[in-house]
């Protein structure tokens, strides 16, 4: 079903149009099997980056499209609806673009935007390790400073989207005391081939197969010291900060596997009959797709008007956790549901709920915890004032 | 080399089509407009040309407002300027009348190629490529599944039933294309932001020089009397496998001569 959006300009129209005619010819009709057989699809990420749409929230003069995060996410959104890992794998690439578009220097800006927002290069983020995932600052991977202006680069980051595959890593790494918590955080841009680099096979997942999410070595791996983004032990605020936005793009996506479910179930609900009718007649059915539908259009709406807040310059990161929470909660809720809506049919591989509903999962784990969205909103209220 | 690229608005096929009771003329309003599909291939062809050999693409389309719509996509995937031929007393016009019309439109353009799909998805005559060939004295190379120009010498492979031909003529020439000449690309978003400040000229009859006696639906030289949708579709055949459903199954095809 065509979902009714309200888009700030005619070109952001135009933009949607062109993002479903691409889930429709170059999404829909392989996303089964790859996710069935594991297989990445970066010839998927170049088309990307052909049709510009590789930096869509970022500064037109550094190769990006200048669109509101209320545009771009709305693309996401439509991205993960036919593909999570083409839509997540598109929020994750934003996401390591962020510290170098937004505190990065001019000359960094310059030299390294325009390949990442406007080329067809490919992004990871490097931030959790094996065992610092919710407890983030408490990473061990370390960036020497080599006492020549550059860095020597010595640990290991698990769970990494892309790894492997990137062309690029913006990663997080100690500069200081190992005591010192969060302070002594670095961030760095780090090219995929620089030697020392290498990444683990992927994991064994239980969903979003396509998207390989891999371990990523850095063994006495040098950098000079243009790799720095940011000040020494600027890192964790730059980590926060661009996790702020990429929540967003988690929200929107499992608004997206939520549609995408609800879409799936309708047009079963109206096709099935059982005791002489379609199933979709059947009150205890036609609710349980009502109550899909509204938890969606709650969550799609949250997540905008976290975005609306972004973009007109105000705080939105409480809302953005509440949008992560909301959104993920409701796309686990609706995956499960229009499982139950095809019976049998829907616990198969033929039909795609099953997938959905594996996907969403995962939705409620990255970029935070479900219970660390609550911590980051619970805070909010007894900090203030 | 300059081409113009010719674009029809048609209703989009995946939505319910319906004719206007009114004057007989489709309901345009009833349904999503897009591109006509061929239109598509020919707008990519004239982009391909272009970037071998230069020169400038123009969309022309003859249709109401809302065919801007399909005049900005058609810019937005990479031509440079567009041509709307737009007057109320264009309404209802028909095949010949459209190929007059865009002849005389196209005289306000400089141009050494015409490329536009073979036939339309809704009225479906294909024969506005022929017409408009005769309307400018041009050459027409029809039904064209690849386009190869040198110099001023243009040579195509026409799509027949049992392969094709070669056929070559001198620019300027008309061209109609079948899908098999490309893969249309899709619109960048960097192409979209562009498409808004890429001039688009409206003209009406008056400023190509139509003759509103030779358009319109009260001059059009052939009338629609009257339509019925289209029956709704028999049950199949069922045929039950008692052992021999493939020698039936076969049969089937061999009758419908698929086989
Ligand atoms: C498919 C996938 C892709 C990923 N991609 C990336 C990536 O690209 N980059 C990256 O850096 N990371 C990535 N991650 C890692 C992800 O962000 C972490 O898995 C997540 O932050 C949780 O960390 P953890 O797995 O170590 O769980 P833990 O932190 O060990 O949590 C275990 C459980 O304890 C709960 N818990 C922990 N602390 C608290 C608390 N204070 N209060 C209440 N409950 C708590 C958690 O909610 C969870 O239920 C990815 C993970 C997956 C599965
Ligand atoms: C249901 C229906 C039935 C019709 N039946 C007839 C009929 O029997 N006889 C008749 O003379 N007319 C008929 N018409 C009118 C006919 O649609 C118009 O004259 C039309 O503009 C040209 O015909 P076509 O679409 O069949 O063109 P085709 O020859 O099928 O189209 C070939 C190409 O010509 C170009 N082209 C066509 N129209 C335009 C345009 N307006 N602007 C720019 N490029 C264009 C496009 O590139 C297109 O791909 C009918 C219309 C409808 C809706």
């Amino acid at each position: 079903m065509l979902v009714e959006r309200s888009l700030p300009t005619p070109e952001a129209n135009d933009l949607l149009d062109m993002v479903r005619e691409f889930v429709g010819k170059e999404l829909a009709p392989r996303v089964a099997a790859d996710e069935e057989n594991d297989a990445f699809p970066r010839d998927v990420f170049t088309l990307l980056g052909r049709s510009g749409l590789l930096g869509l929230p970022y500064p037109g003069e550094y190769g990006g499209g200048g669109q509101p995060y209320e545009v771009y996410l709305q693309v996401v959104e439509e991205l993960a609806g036919g593909w999570l890992a083409v839509g997540l794998g598109l929020s994750v690439h934003t996401l390591s673009c962020f510290p170098v578009a937004e505190f990065g220097s001019d000359a960094q800006r310059a030299a390294l935007l325009p390949d990442m927002l406007g080329g067809e290069r490919l992004g990871a983020y490097c931030l959790s390790e094996a065992h610092s995932g919710s407890d983030a600052a408490a990473m061990s991977t370390r960036a020497e400073a080599d006492g020549a202006g550059g860095y020597l680069l010595n640990g290991a980051k698990s769970w990494i989207t892309h790894g492997g595959v990137a062309d690029f890593y913006t990663l997080f790494a100690r500069t200081g005391a190992a005591d010192a918590k969060g302070k002594d955080i670095t961030c760095f841009h780090i090219p995929a081939d620089t030697a020392g680099v290498a990444a683990d096979p992927p994991e064994r997942k239980m969903g979003m197969c396509s998207s390989p999410t891999a371990a990523v070595r850095f063994d006495a791996a040098r950098v000079d010291g243009a790799a720095r983004i940011g000040a020494a032990g600027q890192g964790f605020p730059i980590a926060l900060a661009a996790l702020d936005s990429g929540r967003l793009g988690i929200a929107a996506c499992a608004v997206g596997v939520a549609q995408a479910a609800l879409d799936t179930a309708v047009g079963y609900a109206r096709e099935r009959r059982q005791f002489d009718r379609p199933i979709a007649e059947f009150q205890g059915v036609g609710f349980m797709l009502a109550d899909m539908a509204t938890h969606i259009e709650a969550a799609r709406e949250l997540y905008l008007a976290a975005a609306r807040r972004r973009d007109a310059g105000h705080p939105f990161g409480t809302q953005a956790a509440m949008a992560k929470l909301f959104a993920t909660d409701t796309a686990m809720r609706v995956t499960t549901d229009a499982v139950q809506v095809l019976g049998g049919y829907g616990y198969t591989r033929d039909f795609p709920v099953e997938r959905l509903m594996r996907e969403a999962k995962v939705l409620q784990i990255v970029e935070g915890t479900n219970q660390i969205q609550r911590l980051v909103i619970g805070r909010s209220l007894t900090r203030a004032v | 080399m300059n081409i113009v690229v010719l674009v029809k608005q048609v209703p989009d096929t995946a939505t319910e089509r319906k004719l206007s009771s009114d004057d007989n003329t489709l309901d345009r309003a009833a349904s999503d407009g897009v591109i006509n599909e061929l239109d598509e291939y020919a707008i990519e062809e004239a982009l391909l040309l272009r970037e071998k050999h230069g020169g400038e693409v123009t969309v022309l389309t003859m249709g109401p407002d809302q065919a801007t719509d399909s005049i900005r996509k058609a810019l937005s995937m990479g031509a440079d300027k567009a041509v709307h031929l737009s007057d109320e007393a264009l309404h209802g016009s028909d095949a010949l009348q459209t190929a007059y019309a865009l002849s005389k439109a196209l005289g306000t353009v400089e141009f050494d190629l015409v490329v536009l799909g073979s036939e339309s998805t809704d009225a479906r005559t294909g024969v506005v490529g022929a017409a408009l060939a005769e309307y400018l004295g041009l050459p027409q190379l029809t039904l064209a599944g690849k386009v190869d120009v040198d110099g001023s010498a243009i040579k195509v492979q026409r799509q027949t039933d049992y392969g094709y031909d070669v056929v070559e003529a001198q620019l300027p020439a008309v061209v109609s294309v079948v899908e098999k000449i490309n893969e249309p690309r899709y619109p960048s978003f960097k192409l979209i932001m562009q498409a808004k400040k890429k001039p688009v000229q409206k003209l009406a009859i008056a400023d190509a020089g139509i003759d509103a006696a030779g358009v319109g639906l009260a001059n059009a030289t052939t009338e629609t009397v009257d339509f019925a949708a289209a029956p709704p579709r028999a049950a199949g055949t069922v045929v039950q496998d008692e052992g021999d459903g493939g020698v039936k199954a076969a049969d089937f095809l061999a009758e419908k001569k698929f086989v």
